[in-house]
């Protein structure tokens, strides 16, 4: 509690700092907000294949985020552009699989828990020269996850400032707290000890994605990421059991290579339609190979009102250490029943309606857009969920 | 083996082609005649209301990045 406390006064100091010098500066130079945002998010989930309980059980799970975002701009005296960002996300979750890691159900601090994640971004542009530099710090904090990251990214523009070339690299440090399902504890760390061990798990990932606008009505966007990951990759919690029915921790290798390579597309295809596509290949050393594909089409009913229909296509196949409950045998060193590592496809459909009216969303000069969207989504392996998420944006 | 080698060179061969002939038929833009690329909804990021979508589909699912979702960072994943 300390530590969330910490975070948000210093993030509120920051901003008031930032608020501070826009009393200096001459008019061009002035730090100005160019817009707040609030972004609310209700998540149900259900399903029949929970990993804590060693792939059977409930997957009942809530989610209520709500995140606000600022964004404040100020040009220096060679006329670079600065932008100064500030976020804050708290996620409120209440997750049925969490209570079953003591096998008491409504007993553990994870059936009912908070996840505090605040961020701070910068960047830099130079109109003339076309580049951008930027640099970003955040964190996520839960009961039993702890994680930094920061990230360092480079853009420039062509000539003809058609296309552009952004390259980025991140690294998020994490550290886990060794939570043990109850009747593997031992020794000291028995049922009742809430003394636990810690593990690292670091993540590295470089990114280079080049944008391009084709014509008037069409612009799009290639990506390509590497991601290195190593450290304790398992989840403590997360139980396995073998054909003789004897139970175990999951156990997974401590390192993960990643290569996600993505494509985006945005085409005006009207003067009232527009078409956004995106598709991505993922494949990793653990053996799993993923697709998916989106299509969004935003229809403009007046121009400051749009609906937005999509459909999202995905699929995987399993890692190599994925068994269902009761197929694992002592010969596999590693080995894991978490149903979301194991092959399924899944469909998300659902639509946005989005408002952004010149003289501000129900007359309010300052609140400059709303936008509702609601998504269902299934896998084909008995799980579910549904999403309603609002942004309010502010200016 | 020869067949998957085939296979997978046609394929490269064709997205090769493909971007070849985006790149070429690429026709400069004015500033003023961006009023169509620069709409809002032509954005080719993720929107902020897409925020706890991309956070579930990184949990629920193996794959993550590439311009969905972030890669690692922050989750005890219930």
């Amino acid at each position: 509690m300390k530590r969330i406390l910490l975070t948000a006064a210093s993030l509120l100091a920051m901003i008031t700092s930032f608020a501070q010098q826009d009393s200096t500066g001459y008019k061009s130079r002035k730090l100005k907000v160019e817009e707040i945002n609030l972004v609310s998010s209700y998540y149900r989930q259900d399903g029949n294949n929970a990993a804590v309980t060693g792939g059977i059980g409930s997957q009942k799970l809530t989610d209520i985020a709500n995140v606000i975002d600022i964004k404040l701009t100020r040009y220096d005296k060679k006329l670079r552009k600065h932008t100064f960002g500030g976020e804050l996300g708290i996620d409120t979750y209440t997750s049925a699989s969490s209570d079953k890691v003591d096998l008491k159900a409504n007993s553990s601090a994870s059936s009912g828990d908070l996840r505090i994640y605040p961020a701070l971004s910068w960047s830099m542009e130079n109109e003339t020269k076309g580049s951008t530099i930027g640099a970003g710090l955040s964190s996520s904090t839960e009961y039993d996850y702890q994680s930094f990251g920061a990230n360092l990214s480079y853009a420039q523009k062509t000539k003809n400032k058609m296309g552009e070339i952004t390259l980025r690299v991140q690294a998020y440090l994490d550290q886990l707290t060794l939570i043990n399902p109850v009747e593997l504890r031992t020794g000291s760390n028995g049922e009742d000890d809430e003394n636990y061990g810690s593990a690292s798990r670091n993540t590295f990932s470089g990114s280079l994605s080049y944008s391009q606008i084709v014509n008037k009505k069409l612009q799009v966007l290639f990506s390509a990421e590497a991601v290195q990951q190593q450290g304790y990759l398992s989840l403590p919690f997360h139980r396995v059991y073998y054909q003789d029915g004897t139970v175990h921790q999951e156990n997974l290798p401590d390192t993960r290579f990643k290569i996600p390579l993505g494509f985006r597309a945005s085409f005006f295809a009207s003067d009232k339609i527009i078409i956004k596509g995106y598709y991505r290949y993922y494949t990793d050393d653990w053996g799993l190979h993923s697709n998916t594909a989106n299509i969004e089409v935003p229809i403009k009913l007046t121009p400051f009102i749009s609906v937005s229909p999509f459909y999202r296509y995905y699929n995987q196949t399993a890692i190599k250490y994925f068994a269902p409950y009761k197929q694992h045998t002592a010969q596999n060193i590693y080995h894991t029943s978490n149903y979301d590592l194991s092959e399924f496809s899944s469909n998300f459909f659902g639509a946005g309606v989005r408002l952004a009216p010149p003289k501000g969303v129900f007359g309010k000069k300052h609140v400059s857009m709303i936008e509702l969207r609601y998504g269902h989504y299934t896998k084909n392996i008995q799980m579910n969920a549904d999403i309603v998420s609002m942004n309010l944006k502010f200016k | 083996m020869i067949k998957h080698t085939h296979l997978r060179a046609t394929r490269y061969c064709c997205a090769a082609i493909t971007a070849c002939m985006f790149f070429t038929s690429c026709s400069t833009v004015k500033e003023y005649q961006k009023n169509k690329i620069n709409d809002a909804e032509m954005t080719l990021g993720n929107r902020k209301v897409e925020k706890t979508e991309l956070s579930f589909q990184g949990y629920r699912e193996g794959a993550s990045g590439a311009n969905a979702g972030k890669t690692g960072g922050g989750c005890g994943c219930n």
